[in-house]
């Protein structure tokens, strides 16, 4: 469908720019509808802005999130530049309000596209629900936009975050970062995060997450060949290697080590002790 | 050597158990008792009267030569297994009652070149269950050539040996039209076979056809015990056309189309579905070719495998699994010879292209779960193409055979699916491979008044199976273990000695041959204590490595002697050894063994008393999931007797095979499932003329 409307899109372009446009470029295509392959999660009207959320997701989801953020101007219907948005999303909870993991949004090479991404470490539901607010900076006027988002746990009910308390009485957050698994060496990489306090998560740096990735269904089946997650600085990730040897549940064992290699959650997988208290989960 | 076990009839009867006993009524014989199943094939040993070149040993199945082809053959309308196992080379690996696996030499399939008629075909299970001897039947086939070691490379790469099974052709004989129905049984399996064909063949023109549908259910085991899923069903339809352009030019066609289904594998986790083939080819034959070539065959041929296994008759499995397999085969030879006084040359020239994939899906108990699948066999595409040379040259009262071939062998994991699981293993595992095989032999043979001595040294290699060299997790329930190819492996090389001595007077003979295999980067699968098992319940896992050496060898020592004129005895006795550098047994290898037979046949009527047995299997290796087995002694007894009405003629043939009823398995019994205790037998053949 998407590749429909973009082909549509190029062969209307091409119509009515009859100049000779570099057809394979297609710049303008581009200018149009950078976002073409995502899904807008939500738009935010405020202060006479169109705040437009995207993500490769059908929605906002427990765990990782990559979002995408373009702000349109209400009056020239055309998208701002260089504009410094800050995102803070808020769990509203009965007795409480916290926050979540998240990065700077940061532009990309597309001028009026901005992206980041948040960690819901819980979905919403009911009672509780998460509220995404924004404060965004154009031309040295700064405006805020608030609005209540409904985060869903993930449809197949698979843990990709997980929040708890260290060893070291610290509370963590680590999370799976936007992942794609086949039978192969995949790529794989998490993020750690520690709870300052209610509303700030800093990244944590220089950890080591050990990787142990099981199939409870297979007799605790396990692969070989996996690298341990290492602190990248320049992504500000944990990067590793984890083999599949098939499709199905996979679990994928962890633990945390400090700078000084001391564990701070997880315990090694054994004949006697099936899977670690720290872990994530696969099905493909 | 001509070992004649059998030939399959014009018309043939072999009945089961209900059939038998109104026949046997009508015959005025026997009340058959029930059990059994036959083990013992008698062989009837013909020596030629001169010895061959090649230490080559034909297996008769059926043969044109004769209306009742297949009186000298304990059990007509045996399996092909059955017959092959009576051979004096030829051991079956058993998983069951079904699709035997051939060993020649202690060794198997990869190490072997088994043909259909120079055909390659590769079987599609990654578990070895569908040996290609399974796609075929006795109901198409007229011999099977088994040539030991580099002999039979003008077959294809090969380190242990080739056989070659010869596809039965009326082959232009003024024969007219020709019929025949077969149906036979057994009581110790309630095995029902059902066969026929029709056949017109004039000068110019044949079209036969054949078909054979056999099931069994449940073999029985010495003492009584049920031997549960080593049932099987099967049938195998066949058609072959010839039509001569000209007295020189023949075209011939041949197609087999070969399912068996519902497959008990009773030593195995698993069992088959289905496994069904399509053989097809089409041959021209010239006699005149280039300048003195003569002979000139040319072959084109594509055959396709489905093998289909899962597990879902088996009660209790700590998972479900489907692991179907494919392999198509298309490939072509062509060859000529060239003949003066002092030489006869063979020039070949062939190649196949395969395909073979295969999958597993596991179903997990919890329903929610995703299916868990994985490529077992990573869609490899094959491609070898060889050059065959061989010149027997004539000396004084002597010959030297000289032989050669060279191939290129390419592999390519077409899947990347498939090929990404491999690079778990091997991450700078390339997608292509080329390999370069290469075989060379010299062959003495001389006789000096009784005395022939027969002597040769060869070398030869083969590239990895497709398990070998890409399997991914395949289990193998003998040792227990879950195994992954390896890419990076090298060629398995052996250096080979053979030599036969025989003294042969008017009443009797003496046979004395044996052989050694020198071989290097022998490959086999050996622990890796870190991985995981796949299989739940396994012991752990083995990558296919080259050992630095492993050296086997075969003796045998065989005697004849004709008592009376028609009274004749013949027994063999037999070693085998194998070990590695280190002097660890190779798996399979056979213990001590022999086999007798007295034969009496006076006019129409014969009688064989048989003796098989093996010695306690002394060197095993449990690495391999071997024990010390059991010595063993079997005894069988036939008796044919042959009738005529005018032109026809009717056979009938009664047999008691374990007579004894034992409980016994063989070294080469997977797992050491039991084999069948006593078993009655008849047959009856009617020829009509």
């Amino acid at each position: 469908m998407k590749k429909i409307k973009y082909l549509f899109a190029t062969l209307a372009l091409t119509a009515a720019i009859t100049s000779c446009s570099n057809e394979d470029e297609n710049p303008l295509v581009l200018e149009e509808n950078p976002l073409a392959d995502y899904t807008m999660l939500t738009s935010l009207t405020a202060n006479g802005h169109d705040i437009e959320v995207y993500s490769d997701q059908d929605g906002f989801t427990m765990g990782y999130n990559e979002l995408f953020i373009r702000i349109k101007d209400g009056t020239t219907d055309s998208y701002i530049k260089d504009a410094e948005i800050t995102l803070m999303p808020v769990m509203q909870m009965a007795e409480m309000m916290h926050s979540c993991p998240k990065s700077e949004i940061y532009k990309t090479e597309n001028a009026s596209v901005y992206k980041g991404f948040v960690i819901f470490q819980m979905p919403g539901n009911a009672d509780e629900y998460w509220e995404l607010n924004l404060e965004y900076t154009i031309n040295g006027e700064t405006f805020k936009a608030a609005e209540r988002i409904e985060v869903k746990a993930p449809a197949d009910d698979k843990r990709t975050v997980t929040s708890f308390m260290g060893s070291d009485d610290i509370r963590y957050i680590v999370a799976m970062t936007a992942f794609d698994p086949g039978v192969k060496v995949n790529d794989f990489s998490a993020m750690v995060f520690k709870m300052e306090n209610m509303m700030s998560f800093p990244a944590v740096e220089n950890y080591k997450i050990a990787i142990d990735p099981r199939m409870p269904g297979m007799g605790n089946h396990s692969s070989p060949n996996n690298v341990d997650l290492i602190y990248d600085a320049t992504s500000k990730m944990y990067n590793g290697k984890l083999s599949l040897t098939m499709t199905g549940y996979w679990k994928i064992n962890l633990q945390l080590m400090n700078e000084a290699d001391q564990v701070v959650k997880g315990e090694t997988v054994t004949d006697e002790n099936e899977s670690s208290s720290l872990f994530f989960e696969i099905e493909f | 050597m001509k070992i004649k076990i059998m030939g399959s009839p014009h018309c043939t009867m072999l009945a089961g158990p209900k059939q038998l006993s109104l026949l046997f009524g009508m015959l005025c014989c026997l009340s058959l008792a029930t059990h059994g199943h036959a083990q013992e094939r008698k062989v009837e040993v013909e020596q030629d009267s001169v010895l061959p070149i090649d230490l080559l040993e034909v297996i008769v199945i059926s043969s044109h030569k004769k209306k009742l082809e297949h009186n000298a053959h304990t059990k007509p309308l045996s399996t092909l297994d059955e017959y092959l196992e009576a051979s004096q080379k030829v051991n079956m690996i058993k998983r069951g009652a079904y699709a035997w696996e051939p060993v020649l030499n202690d060794m198997s399939s990869e190490r072997l070149a088994i043909t259909i008629d120079g055909m390659h075909i590769l079987g599609a299970c990654t578990d070895k269950m569908d040996p290609i001897t399974s796609y075929v039947d006795v109901s198409n086939l007229s011999e099977a050539h088994v040539s030991s070691g580099q002999q039979g490379a003008e077959y294809g790469n090969t380190i242990g040996g080739a056989i070659d099974l010869k596809v039965e052709k009326s082959n232009f004989r003024p024969t007219d039209w020709v019929g025949s129905v077969e149906m036979g049984g057994e009581s110790g399996n309630n095995a029902q076979i059902i066969g026929g064909e029709l056949n017109y063949s004039n000068e110019r023109f044949y079209f036969d056809t054949d078909v054979i549908y056999r099931k069994s259910e449940n073999y029985t085991a010495g003492g009584g015990e049920e031997v549960l899923f080593s049932q099987f069903e099967k049938y195998n339809v066949s058609a072959n056309a010839g039509y001569k352009f000209s007295d020189d030019q023949k075209l011939s066609a041949s197609i087999i189309f070969d399912e068996a289904q519902d497959v008990g594998y009773p030593a195995l986790a698993m069992d088959v579905s289905l496994a069904r083939a399509f053989i097809g080819s089409v041959s021209w034959l010239q006699n005149d070719f280039l300048g003195r070539f003569t002979d000139w065959e040319t072959k084109l041929y594509a055959n396709t495998i489905t093998h289909i296994m899962d597990d879902t008759q088996r009660p209790s499995v700590p998972i479900h699994m489907d692991m179907p397999g494919w392999s198509d085969t298309y490939g072509y030879f062509s060859q000529t010879k060239w003949k003066n006084e002092r030489h006869q040359v063979l020039l070949k020239l062939d190649g196949y292209y395969n395909r073979s994939l295969a999958e597993m899906t596991m179903y997990p108990n919890d329903p929610n779960e995703n299916e868990m699948f994985m490529l077992t066999w990573p869609d490899v595409r094959t491609f070898n193409s060889g050059f065959y040379a061989g010149d027997v040259i004539q000396l004084k009262g002597s010959s030297i055979k000289l032989a050669t071939r060279l191939t290129v062998q390419n592999f390519n994991v077409a899947d990347e699916f498939g090929l990404n699981s491999l690079r778990i293993f091997y991450p700078e595992m390339a997608q292509h491979q080329t390999r370069f095989l290469k075989s060379v032999s010299a062959q003495y043979q001389t006789n000096l008044k009784s005395w022939h001595f027969n002597g040769g040294l060869s070398y030869g290699d083969r590239a990895p199976s497709v398990s070998e060299g890409f399997g991914f997790y395949l289990f193998n329930s003998f040792d227990n273990h879950d195994y992954i190819g390896d890419p990076d492996l090298k060629n398995e090389k052996a250096l080979e000695g053979n030599a036969k001595i025989a003294f042969k007077k008017a009443d009797f003979s003496l046979g004395l041959e044996g052989n050694y295999f020198h071989m290097t980067d022998y490959i086999i699968g050996e622990i890796d204590p870190i991985l995981s098992v796949m299989t739940i319940g396994a012991d752990g896992v083995k990558i296919y490595k080259n050992l630095e050496n492993a050296d086997l060898y075969n003796v045998s020592f065989d005697g004849e002697y004709k008592i009376l004129p028609a009274l004749k005895w013949w027994g063999v006795v037999s070693y085998h050894r194998g070990t590695d550098q280190e002097g660890r047994n190779l798996p399979f290898i056979s213990p001590f063994a022999y086999g007798s037979n007295v034969r009496y046949s006076h006019k129409t009527f014969t009688g064989t008393l048989a003796m098989r047995g093996a010695g306690q299997q002394v060197n095993f290796n449990p690495e391999f999931g071997e024990d010390k087995t059991d010595a063993y002694t079997v005894f069988s007894l036939t008796l044919g007797k042959q009738f005529s009405f005018g032109l026809d003629e009717l056979y009938v043939k009664l047999g008691v095979e374990n007579i004894f009823d034992a409980y016994y398995s063989t070294y080469s019994d997977w797992k050491n499932i039991p084999r069948m205790g006593r078993n009655f037998f008849a047959t009856v053949s009617y020829a009509i003329n």
